[in-house]
């Protein structure tokens, strides 16, 4: 049979998943034996009780200087960033995407500069932040919002002029506003594209918090393993790593159901 | 008496091309036009004129007497080959937002005793084209027919003056396309919609008409396709029993016209 007509049964499915994690993990735990078993006192590779021992350090145990929990401190301080330019970009991002895709007169002015800003590399950009917005939470912020709106906006303004022209004459002849015509029927057909643009650059939002963190910050998870590079503490490095990427797949899978939920007629109307 | 749509001496042109040429037309409220001719010749340009989605390059159409409005409004419904229902409302709610549009200017949207009384008078039209059945479906669960059975629900309830129909049944099944016809006839009978319709389909135009409009390039230059438009160039009165009967009743005065039952 040719390869393009064998699918894998449920099992099947289910093992081809895990396999490549497995490996994974086997071809790390087995390279971290073997150089632990050479020199104990290694650091590029810990081993699972050096790691569970760090984040027990970290995420159980009070910090002396402190007080607080680190691992949850950074965690929290992360997520307030990350929640806050992704929600930021999502609105304006939506906002500048429907007056680009659906209104003629916003779209001469705002596609061309959309594009342009767009292609700014908004790492480029992190020492004006830090300029302008100064060393706080507001230029962390900033940067997520500056380094995804564009590419919100662009898709969503793509997705507003895909909406055919049939069904904003049909709104039209049912007595909408162009107001009304937005808030009816153009952003209930965009929210779930926005979740899905969101879903995609989520990957780049974790990108520019961590940089920005790594910069200038005083907590935070990329603030964390910057900090510890300078020690070699792997054992910190990938729990954190590893928290995440888990972080980070949650969020896709919340947004993806959030899709699902909120709008049950978007599956069927795609086809 | 002045009729109710005038076409006065209307051209269309797209840069270089023209694409309807000197129409002059007069229709009277109540007609059924079925528009009819090749493709490219200006039809479904003829509908979006009158929809007002185009304007004329020269000439203008005149609605009960005044300029037609330059964009499209709510005295004028229409129902188009395809994406004419709103895929993110449930069947009902896609009728029930014609009466929620105009009536809350902020938010598009009604609540409370407001809502539910625009949700009831959408499902009575409803019911009326055989959508009863299906009211918290979404339009990706129905089939084409029952879609553009919605559209003409949706369309109605605004109780537009004109219906413009473009190619509404152009993608249904020959049975299907059957049921269609009857059920437009007797929207058509009962309401005292003018309706313009263009279709492909040569007997759909003239069974379901009372006035057959044919489309046609009566010039034609081989070098320059594109140089002459399309006229009328048949203009044919039809079914002359239902024109009747709609002007019999129409002539009654409205105390005794209003109860009556159309006839069948």
């Amino acid at each position: 049979m040719r390869l393009i007509n064998r699918h894998p049964d449920r099992s099947g499915r289910l093992l081809l998943i895990l396999l490549p994690f497995a490996l994974l993990l086997f071809v790390y735990f087995a390279g971290s034996a073997a150089r632990l078993a050479d020199n104990p006192n290694d650091k590029l590779l810990p081993s699972a009780t050096q790691m569970a021992a760090a984040v027990d350090r970290l995420a159980f145990t009070e910090d002396k200087r402190s007080g607080k929990y680190l691992f949850w401190q950074d965690s929290a301080a992360s997520l307030k960033r990350l929640g806050m330019g992704i929600g930021i970009a999502a609105v304006v991002g939506l906002c500048l995407g429907i007056a680009a895709g659906i209104l003629p007169l916003f779209s001469a002015p705002l596609s061309p500069l959309l594009t342009v800003l767009s292609m700014v590399p908004p790492l480029a950009i992190l020492p004006i932040l830090f300029i302008t917005f100064g060393l706080g939470e507001l230029s962390k912020v900033m940067l997520i919002v500056i380094g995804i709106t564009p590419v919100l906006a662009r898709d969503l303004e793509q997705r507003a002029r895909e909406i055919p022209q049939e069904i904003l004459i049909k709104a039209q002849t049912l007595g909408a506003s162009t107001w009304t015509l937005i808030l009816r029927v153009v952003l209930p057909q965009l929210l779930p594209r926005l979740l899905i643009a969101l879903r995609l650059v989520l990957g780049s939002a974790w990108l520019f918090l961590i940089a920005a963190e790594a910069i200038a910050s005083t907590d935070g998870l990329g603030y964390r393993i910057f900090l510890v590079r300078r020690y070699m503490a792997m054992d910190v490095i990938l729990p954190y790593v590893v928290w995440i990427t888990l972080l980070a797949w949650l969020m896709d899978l919340g947004l993806r159901q959030t899709t699902r939920l909120l709008f049950p007629w978007y599956e069927g109307a795609k086809a | 008496m002045s009729a109710f749509i005038e076409v006065k001496n209307v051209w269309q042109e797209y840069a270089d091309q023209v694409v309807l040429e000197r129409l002059n037309l007069r229709i009277n409220e109540g007609e059924f036009c079925t528009l009819v001719g090749a493709s490219g010749c200006g039809k479904s340009t003829f509908l979006r004129l009158l929809l007002g989605q185009e304007r004329p390059s020269k000439g203008e159409i005149l609605l009960a007497g005044k300029p037609l409005a330059a964009e499209p409004d709510s005295s004028r419904g229409v129902v188009f080959q395809r994406y004419s229902v709103f895929p993110h409302l449930s069947v009902l709610d896609n009728v029930a937002i014609g009466l929620e549009l105009p009536r809350s200017k902020l938010l598009g949207r009604l609540f409370g005793a407001a809502k539910r009384e625009a949700r009831a008078s959408a499902e009575v039209i409803l019911h009326k084209v055989g959508l009863g059945h299906a009211l918290d479906k979404y339009p990706s669960q129905l089939s084409g027919g029952m879609q553009q059975r919605l559209a003409i629900a949706q369309a109605l309830i605004m109780q537009p003056r004109v219906l413009l129909l473009d190619e509404p049944f152009g993608a249904l099944d020959p049975g299907i396309r059957k049921d269609m016809h009857v059920l437009l006839l007797e929207l058509w009978k009962e309401t005292r919609l003018t309706v313009f319709m263009v279709t492909h389909d040569l007997s759909e135009g003239f069974s379901l008409g009372t006035r057959l409009l044919v489309f046609d390039k009566t010039r034609i230059d081989p070098h320059a396709p594109n140089a002459f438009g399309a006229r009328i160039t048949y203009d044919i009165p039809l079914n002359s029993d239902r024109r009747a009967a709609r002007a019999a009743v129409e002539s009654l005065p409205a105390h005794i016209s209003g109860n009556l039952q159309p006839a069948q």
